[in-house]
């Protein structure tokens, strides 16, 4: 018995060839159109970054094009001077006292926050607006109703009276990078509430029905299905947080004249500018910079293996 | 795995290759130094000193049809360094900026940016002959000249005369002359409640505070040193320790508060007196009934025996110039006695020139204010003008933010410390 094999149907043959056209049709579209971004990711992110790890492996400077400067590999002696260096290692330990202020309380009180503002509550809309406006307000100004309201002899001092703290707020050791977390958490605030609320649209409602059938509170709704049906949005939120309290700058350059008292609230991009900027280290620069990207880094990693498993 | 780490390496490659790039395609230096054309200027931003510049730039044109002059306001920016360091790193500097700190001068020179004034065949010689003996102040460690001495703003006190008969204190002869007297006198003004401070000198960390704060009073204490002499620190002395206790006693007795004020602190009242040149008059004049005295000193001296720091404004020509031989000749045009002149008349600042009370009788015969002024101008002393000068400062005021405005630590070891490291960064090419 002889086994012939099927002819080759010339319709499918055809159709497969005009399937491998079109998807190769498609993916060219498709490369086409995240081409805009592709560049611009590798010309605004990808680009500094490598130039950053160049420039801190070597005593780089910034330099008039053309001339003739020495900028010679040094190795490692710009990681091992930051690491040697009491401004750098005090203004991570400053950012890390930031960090375990501002994340977990950007975390709870935009969610609350957002759970309040998606409930039927009177004048929704006002505190939705409310909320959002310091985070769309420019830093100067709002820096200037801060200095306000915390400097000596400022309101907040006044109604404290005998209880206001001494020395004075931004000038207190203790109390400076607390109070820039605060600052920023407010800051903020409504950016990350909105993050929430988007997320809030997307819990069943079936799921707040049925606990609702089998009796559970406010806080058990909250905190067994509101909780768990935003997880997605909570590791957005704190990765967003991490990030951005990371390159904390403004506020400890406008709020604390360039990170004081006495670098108590001096952030390792405040020193990178100092040192990169006005002192032309930029090679330095580069370097502290690397090692907050690799922090940032790895702190995301863990944020990741904590949060964001399914 | 290999292909990220493939694509890793061909971006840093790529960086690597890049920052070598330079795109200069003008002229040679040596083509340049004798080329002329049209140039552009950058002037300060403030009112007084943009009519300076606008009337020079029109009195230019007219006689120069061929040699063009551009002026205009140094862009917006966090501080005019940063605003020129980015130009000298994009190439895009003037050829001239009337607002050149000295003390980044040093830094401007090491990027390439600056062109030597020396290179001239008349240069030094100019700069010397304006400038007198003060020249030397400005001569980078290599022996030239990368700045024009241009305009000084010597630092005096300015006292609220009001404030001060209000306090019980003698307004026409205040007793300020000595550190003592200095803080007895602060003491009673802000025990009388009529001022919440006696003077309010910024207390934030930027490297250039403590020119308003510090330096005068070393300055004047130490009989005119700078805080760098050949390559050794001076700070940490006799006379830097005695300056520092004052300002540390200042601060510990609540006389000068220790966080920023976000206003003006002397034209709102809040302060009885200010640490400023001679471009606060035209700012105070209406708004405050002022006198004005030297900077105290230990054990008080003769108000003519005062130094005091220059508060100078260099102007700087750029390498980035392509007709360097018309720069060079407006840059005399704008610093001749003429000019100095208008620039006296319009911004009340005072040319860095030799003998000004008898170059202008006139001027300062009709504004008696200012005389003060143009006498301390004399006895200035400059930052140094040395390596990684900003370094040195940023160094410094951390130094004095640590051991002087919060207290802490020993205040002699904190400058020692400080005075090391300051020698090392000097010493540094």
């Amino acid at each position: 018995m002889t086994v012939t094999a099927p002819a080759a149907d010339p319709q499918t043959n055809e159709r497969s060839r005009r399937g491998s056209r079109h998807k190769a049709g498609r993916q060219r579209i498709g490369a086409l159109f995240i081409a805009p971004y592709v560049i611009f990711l590798v010309a605004i992110f990808a680009y500094p970054v490598g130039l950053a790890v160049y420039m801190s492996f070597h005593d780089y400077f910034f330099a008039a094009p053309g001339a003739i400067v020495e900028r010679p590999f040094i190795g490692i002696d710009n990681y091992i001077r930051a690491f040697e260096s009491p401004a750098v290692r005090q203004s991570f330990g400053n950012v890390a006292i930031f960090l375990v202020l501002n994340v977990p309380l950007t975390v709870v009180l935009s969610l609350v926050l957002a759970t309040a503002l998606n409930a039927a509550i009177p004048f929704r809309t006002f505190f939705r607006v409310s909320y959002y406006v310091p985070y769309i307000t420019a830093s100067v100004a709002v820096v200037g109703v801060w200095l306000f309201l915390f400097s000596g002899g400022g309101l907040v001092n006044n109604l404290l009276g005998p209880l206001a703290p001494q020395p004075s707020w931004f000038v207190n050791s203790t109390l400076a990078m607390p109070l820039i977390a605060i600052y920023v958490t407010w800051k903020q605030l409504g950016f990350f509430v909105l993050l929430y609320l988007a997320a809030l649209q997307n819990v069943p409602k079936e799921l707040y029905e049925a606990a609702s059938m089998d009796g559970a509170g406010r806080l058990r709704t909250f905190m067994s299905v509101t909780v768990p049906g935003v997880r997605s949005a909570t590791f957005l939120v704190t990765l967003l947080a991490t990030i951005t309290g990371a390159n904390l700058f403004t506020e400890p350059y406008l709020l604390t004249g360039g990170g004081g008292p006495n670098g108590a609230s001096a952030s390792p991009v405040l020193v990178m500018y100092q040192e990169g900027i006005q002192q032309g280290n930029a090679g330095y620069a580069a370097a502290i910079g690397i090692l907050l990207i690799v922090a940032v880094l790895m702190l995301a990693g863990i944020q990741r293996l904590v949060l964001g498993r399914k | 795995m290999k292909r990220k780490a493939l694509t890793t390496l061909a971006i840093i490659s790529l960086g690597a290759s890049l920052s070598g790039c330079g795109g200069d395609s003008g002229p040679s230096a040596e083509e340049a130094a004798t080329a002329n054309g049209p140039i552009d200027i950058w002037y300060s931003n403030n009112a007084e000193e943009v009519a300076w510049g606008e009337a020079m730039v029109d009195a230019w044109n007219a006689e120069h049809p061929d040699e063009q002059v551009t002026g205009q306001e140094i862009p917006a920016g966090t501080s005019s360094e940063e605003v020129i360091t980015a130009a000298i790193t994009a190439g895009n500097a003037p050829c001239l900026i009337y607002n050149t700190a000295p003390a980044a001068v040093p830094l401007f020179n090491k990027q390439g940016g600056l062109v030597s004034l020396s290179e001239f065949d008349d240069g030094a010689s100019y700069i010397e002959t304006r400038t007198g003996d003060r020249s030397a102040q400005y001569l980078s460690t290599d022996g030239e000249y990368y700045q024009m001495p241009w305009k000084t703003n010597p630092s005096m006190i300015f006292y609220n005369k009001d404030i001060f008969s209000a306090a019980g204190l003698d307004a026409e002869n205040p007793p300020l002359s000595t550190y003592d007297e200095f803080l007895a006198t602060s003491q009673t003004l802000v025990d009388s409640g009529e001022v919440q401070a006696a003077i309010w000198p910024a207390a934030s960390s930027e490297f250039f505070q403590s020119w308003f704060d510090f330096y005068p009073l070393f300055i004047a204490g130490s009989g005119g040193q700078q805080l760098v002499e050949n390559g050794t620190s001076q700070f940490n002395n006799p006379a830097g320790i005695d300056a520092a206790m004052f300002w540390a006693q200042m601060y510990e007795r609540g006389l000068t508060p220790k966080e920023n004020y976000t206003g003006d602190s002397f034209a709102d009242g809040v302060a009885a007196m200010s640490i400023v040149g001679p471009w606060a008059i035209a700012v105070y004049d209406d708004a405050v009934n002022w006198g004005v005295v030297p900077v105290p000193t230990p054990d008080g001296v003769s108000p003519d025996e005062v130094s005091s720091f220059s508060d100078e404004k260099s102007i700087g020509m750029f390498s980035a110039c392509d007709n360097r031989g018309t720069a060079w000749e407006f840059l005399k045009f704008t610093t001749s006695e003429d000019a100095d002149g208008q620039l006296l008349e319009l911004t009340g600042q005072m040319p860095m020139r030799t003998e000004l009370p008898t170059t202008y009788p006139d001027y300062f015969a009709a504004n008696p204010d200012y005389e003060v002024f143009a006498d301390q101008a004399s006895r200035t002393v400059e930052v140094p003008i040395v390596p990684n000068s900003i370094d040195i400062w940023q160094t410094f005021r951390d130094a004095y933010s640590e051991a002087v405005i919060f207290g802490e630590g020993d205040l002699q070891a904190t400058f020692d410390e400080a005075a090391q490291r300051i020698n090392d960064l000097a010493g540094e090419e």
